[in-house]
């Protein structure tokens, strides 16, 4: 089974005069791992729902293999979708569960017990096949929603947030056994989450919504190390802000010495990974800068290497949250939270060094 | 201090174990009047006791010939097709209550308690007059109808909160796979929702079991159930013939019970009338 592409074309989903998504355009590919990543209520529910028609959208295409789909009824449009409940029917063993699917598509009774025990076992359920839903773990759950999801051979894999209700640790594992399956089988997958790390580590390419608009689409390194909007850095782990003046000429950003804020000359990304800062305001002058608490370190003295920011300030807090310390600086006002893995006490004045490649700018109103 | 505490323990433990036994008392005191008359064969008064003990009267009820016998059947007829037609309205009735957004949905659930909330015996007798002109008086069919209107607000609030606490996504989850409305209905939600479905058609069978006012403007004289057997009998002093009849009328209200206790769900329960 091979998966295919689905393409998205101004989609507008709303409820009553509620619009819940404007103009969704995404284009995803063939086989290809896709995550919906976003806070509650950014829609990315109601986006999934709307392919996999639970929800009507309110104009819109949804072309699956070049034909629209949207006003298709679900049974009609073989995308077979993982709940967040998991959804398994109470009155019927693993075994039925698995196999309802595949009794609607009027498979013989040897086919059906063939191809559930062949999944079962794919699945680590063999010894379960006979258990009513009741009686079965959280995991053992979400397997047997996967197996149902699976045992259609539908091409295109649905999960809405599949693993928020399970223990980390399994979690962990079902992120690699998820996408291993999807690899193998060459699904294409949409997967929906409010978890950053399991759209990083699963996804192909992650769509990044906000109030209903994409806000960014790109790899996981893309929108890791490139967010392009303020909204994007801050919801991918950027949320230390400082209101910076600089200078543009050619390749480099030169700082202006402000308050807590040393004089500093910086050089422009170009691409991913050349050490530069990312550069995404529209104009030189005042702008936001963002960056990680894992991106910055301190420095007990003001020696500050070439091609940092660096400004001072003063530890107000520090926790241990494993590997490095978590410190909390103040700065002309404002805090920051700094990982550092050498130990200062509170109170102490350090110099918050940041690398170029470690800040993102934006516009000040963006 | 220590004498107070106990004697207000031992005053406490008083009330309680009397109004214990004022509850038994009322609750097991008719009934077993009732069972004693059920085995009495001579008992007259002063006597605080029957005279004399025998089965003689249960011989006569069960009696192929009786009229006991033939009444109770009659019952157990009319009470299972009064279940019939209710679940024939309450199933789909429920189902669209709970699941559509219905504009004027507790209007709706409100308009079948309506048999309910005037004087029986006028309702009874207009319905019977109306009956008369649809030439329903005096047939099984006029008399189950009559027992449906009064069943049917239960039926279709059981079944409405039956409906309501299938869990939506498991109708999704079976539409996923690519089954159509009807048989999502049939292979998810009704299996689902089937013991608050049964709660309710045992609750219609009592109902039309116990049912007296209506049988007795729209069936009587043609159609004898059992409460009419057992009002005729009392009547004529024959305590014997109604207490077997009341005793039967039990049987289906204790088996009711055990029902309730062993299927229905605290989910269901709390959805009824909502």
């Amino acid at each position: 089974m091979v998966g295919v592409g689905i393409e998205i074309e101004k989609l507008c989903v709303g409820y009553d005069k509620n619009r819940v998504l404007h103009d969704i355009d995404l284009e995803i590919n063939s086989s290809e791992f896709v995550a919906l990543l976003g806070s509650s209520g950014c829609g990315k529910t109601t986006l999934l729902k709307s392919l996999s028609g639970f929800i009507k959208p309110m104009s819109g295409q949804i072309r699956v293999n070049g034909s629209d789909v949207a006003q298709l009824p679900p049974e009609q449009r073989n995308m077979a979708m993982v709940f967040q409940s998991y959804a398994l029917w109470p009155h019927m063993t693993v075994r039925q569960n698995v196999g309802y699917g595949l009794k609607l598509r009027g498979m013989s009774k040897e086919q059906i017990n063939c191809k559930v025990d062949e999944l079962l076992v794919l699945l680590g359920l063999a010894d379960f096949g006979d258990r009513k839903v009741p009686n079965l773990s959280g995991g053992q759950r979400q397997r047997v929603a996967l197996g149902r999801a699976l045992a259609v051979d539908s091409p295109i894999l649905l999960l809405d947030e599949p693993l928020s209700n399970l223990d980390a640790r399994i979690r962990l594992s079902m992120r690699h056994e998820i996408r291993s399956l999807q690899q193998r089988m060459g699904l294409t997958a949409v997967h929906v989450t409010h978890d950053r790390e399991e759209a990083m580590v699963m996804a192909d390419r992650i769509v990044i919504l906000n109030a209903g608009h994409i806000a960014q689409v790109g790899t996981p390194l893309e929108v890791y190390e490139q967010p392009k909007s303020n909204f994007v850095a801050t919801f991918m782990g950027a949320e230390n802000e400082i209101a910076l003046n600089v200078e543009r000429a050619n390749g480099t950003l030169s700082i202006s010495e402000q308050e807590a804020v040393k004089a500093a000359s910086l050089s422009v990304s170009n691409e991913i990974g050349d050490g530069g800062v990312n550069w995404q305001a529209t104009a030189a002058g005042s702008v936001r800068g963002r960056f990680r608490s894992s991106a910055a370190h301190l420095l007990a003295d003001g020696t500050v290497p070439e091609g940092h920011l660096a400004l001072a300030g003063r530890v107000t807090q520090l926790s241990y949250p494993g590997g490095v310390f978590r410190y909390e600086i103040e700065s002309a006002g404002q805090l920051y939270m700094i990982d550092d893995p050498c130990r200062y006490a509170v109170g102490d004045a350090v110099t918050i060094c940041v690398p170029a490649g470690g800040l993102h700018l934006y516009s000040e109103a963006a | 201090m220590v004498q107070a505490t106990l004697s207000s323990n031992w005053v406490r433990m008083t009330t309680r174990v009397l109004t214990m036994s004022l509850l038994a008392f009322a609750i097991f005191g008719p009934i077993t009047n009732m069972l004693l008359w059920a085995v009495a064969e001579v008992w007259y008064f002063p006597y605080k006791l029957p005279l004399e003990y025998g089965f003689s009267f249960w011989e006569r009820v069960f009696r192929p010939e009786g009229n006991a016998t033939e009444a109770l059947f009659s019952s157990i007829w009319i009470a299972l097709l009064t279940v019939v037609v209710s679940l024939a309205i309450a199933i789909p009735a429920g189902y669209a209550l709970a699941r559509g957004k219905m504009p004027f949905r507790y209007l709706i659930m409100l308009l079948f308690l309506l048999p309910q909330a005037f004087p029986a015996v006028a309702v009874h007798m207009n319905v019977a007059r109306i009956f008369y002109g649809l030439d329903l008086t005096g047939t099984v069919m006029g008399v189950v109808l009559v027992h449906a209107s009064q069943g049917l607000v239960f039926a279709v609030w059981i079944a409405t909160a039956a409906f309501a606490a299938v869990d939506g996504e498991l109708e999704a989850a079976a539409r996923n796979m690519g089954a159509g409305r009807w048989r999502t209905f049939i292979d998810v939600t009704l299996p689902l929702a089937l013991p608050g479905i049964m709660a309710s058609a045992i609750f219609v069978f009592l109902i039309s079991m116990d049912e007296f006012t209506g049988t007795y403007f729209v069936g009587a004289p043609d159609v004898v159930t059992l409460p009419m057997l057992l009002f005729t009998s009392s009547m004529e002093g024959n305590y014997q013939i109604a207490s077997i009849s009341s005793l039967i009328l039990l049987v289906p209200s204790v088996g009711f019970m055990l029902f309730i206790e062993r299927f229905l769900k605290a989910d269901v329960l709390a959805k009824v009338g909502s």
